[in-house]
């Protein structure tokens, strides 16, 4: 069974503005799924309307078999939702969001409070639980987020951009704990703008721009598409700047160099070069992260696609 | 089913009475004071100029109507506050975004107006103890009442609160609508003192049903039939709970 299945889907806002022009989407049970787009591709009505908060135009939503035309209250039961703004009543204390969120699924007080605890203590907010929301932490806040969306232990988890303005130490710690509780079964729909993250943590991803999906596929394939990188080299200080045969280089200064490298020729013959001249590689990077590119590719070819097709 | 629906209507209704008990200061204390500048200027000072009205005294006529005023004023500002701030911190998403069914919502928002309301009812009434002796004519049309106002008022704290865009939206009703009929409703004074075209007019202001209904309870008098006021009382909320319903159903003013 499909954890989640668009089809047709389609969404005007009142004044005309359409926001997406038929999508569909499916996603695996206990995946781990990435939705990227620019801003204003239609990444946040896509789960405005899978979580209810938007009504949909045309096309059919079912999570988990569940429609969410038909059996609303079975569909909704599936999905945990981490919205992209703070959306928890900044005066209540952290236990009374997460307790009152688990009622509102109908779950008992008594039982609430177990998970409470349980999740609190997991996301690391245990010691705040008797402090209002607004005392906390931009880090902290996004993670009282991930506690209330699994109060109600849902069978699918939807964060938009769960990792905004977060530090690093706390964006890895929150990468943990999400691959963690998709381990133990959770599906996992992710938006971002860090392509790191969905490139560390998903398998599958879909490319979404205005309104419609650019490219949907496994991490897998859609990195393989990338034929060529850049690196930078960072070498002792030259007093000549090297000069590398069949690539092509640039000399930023006089102590770095960048390269670009088909992946099907490697390295190999760079080094070879480089050490023929004398030239010690000190240390190597790639220039900018492999989906960034692929990312950007995307988005321009769909974009002239679309352009075409008009 | 049944089970998920009434925890998720305790819930609504835990979180929406913790959330006027937290702010105590802005939601209990201002009527007590309030009432009891009322009592003491209208009632001792004023009031024993005044003499009898309605065959009791000045004081002993405005106990019931005072309550009333208090009641229609809390129940409308709960709501309309509380469901407005949800709209405006967002935090309305998350009963949207949860399998709580409309009525359940509307109950739950509503049964927090009602307990406000029950509540300041009983410390305006603990407040007059202090400067009458409160007699009581009939109980039960008391509390019913009591109930049914707070509930109706509540349901159109409700309505306005989903049409509201602004903090200002929510004052303008109880402002320039609220205020005015229950001052002209009979708090202060009996209608009979008016001329026969007034008397005419002020029975168009349903607050003149309430306020005496309430005073039927305590005094065993009215300017209308009581039997009137609570059909009325009945007949508007059930159209305004169904107004409210179908808001929330479709999602005005909280779906895009």
């Amino acid at each position: 069974m499909k954890a989640l299945d668009i089809s047709g889907l389609t969404k005007t806002y009142k004044g005309g503005t359409q926001a997406l022009k038929g999508i569909n989407l499916q996603v695996s049970e206990g995946d781990f799924f990435a939705l990227l787009g620019p801003n204003g591709a239609g990444k946040s009505t896509t789960i405005g309307v899978i979580s209810s908060l938007v009504n949909k135009s045309t096309g059919s939503v079912k999570v988990f078999g569940h429609s969410v035309d038909t059996e609303l209250v079975e569909a909704k039961s599936c999905i945990g939702l981490v919205p992209q703004e703070f959306n928890f009543n900044q005066f209540e204390t952290l236990q009374q969001i997460v307790v009152n969120q688990a009622g509102y699924y109908g779950v008992p007080r008594d039982i609430a409070k177990k998970r409470a605890e349980k999740y609190l203590k997991q996301l690391d907010l245990w010691e705040k639980r008797n402090e209002p929301a607004r005392e906390l932490s931009g880090g902290m806040k996004r993670r009282l987020m991930i506690a209330r969306a699994l109060m109600h232990e849902p069978k699918m988890l939807i964060l938009d951009e769960p990792t905004a303005g977060v530090d690093i130490e706390i964006r890895r710690s929150m990468w943990t704990f999400l691959k963690e509780i998709n381990e133990q079964g959770i599906t996992i729909i992710l938006t971002t703008h860090y392509l790191e993250e969905a490139e560390m943590l998903c398998r599958n991803i879909a490319i979404i721009d205005k309104g419609i999906i650019v490219e949907n596929t496994s991490m897998k394939a859609l990195l393989s598409k990338l034929s060529m990188e850049t690196f930078v080299l960072d070498l002792p200080v030259q007093s000549k700047p090297p000069c590398l045969q069949g690539f092509a280089f640039r000399n930023i200064d006089d102590h770095t160099m960048e390269v670009d490298a088909d992946k099907d020729v490697g390295l190999n013959d760079v080094f070879r070069q480089l050490t023929e001249q004398g030239v010690t590689v000190l240390s190597m990077r790639n220039k900018a992260n492999r989906l960034e590119e692929l990312f950007v590719r995307m988005v321009e070819k769909g974009r002239k696609e679309q352009a075409g097709a008009a | 089913m049944a089970n998920r629906n009434f925890t998720a209507l305790r819930t609504i209704w835990i979180k929406e009475c913790t959330r006027f008990l937290r702010i105590w200061i802005q939601t209990l204390v201002p009527p007590a004071i309030t009432m009891s500048l009322y009592f003491v200027i209208f009632g001792s000072l004023i009031g024993s100029r005044i003499g009898q009205m309605g065959g009791f005294s000045y004081m002993e006529f405005i106990v019931p109507g005072l309550i009333m005023m208090s009641v229609i004023t809390n129940s409308y500002a709960n709501v309309s506050s509380s469901f407005f701030s949800a709209k405006f911190q967002r935090n309305i998403e998350e009963l949207l975004v949860a399998p709580v069914p409309s009525w359940i919502i509307v109950l739950g928002f509503v049964g927090g107006g009602v307990a406000r309301a029950i509540l300041i009812g009983v410390i305006v009434t603990t407040v007059s103890m202090f400067f009458v002796d409160i007699q009581i004519h009939n109980l039960a049309i008391i509390i019913i009442t009591l109930i049914l106002t707070s509930s109706l008022f509540a349901t159109a704290g409700l309505i306005n609160a989903v049409y509201a865009k602004t903090f200002d939206d929510i004052s303008m009703v109880p402002t320039f609508v609220l205020t005015p009929l229950t001052y002209l409703g009979g708090v202060f004074y009996s209608l009979t003192l008016l001329p026969e075209f007034w008397q005419w007019v002020s029975k168009a202001n349903p607050i003149v049903y309430m306020v005496n209904g309430f005073r039927y309870g305590f005094l065993g008098v009215s300017d209308v039939d009581y039997m009137l006021s609570l059909g009325l009382l009945v007949g508007f909320n059930l159209l305004l709970f169904t107004i409210a319903y179908r808001l929330i159903n479709r999602g005005v003013g909280i779906r895009s």
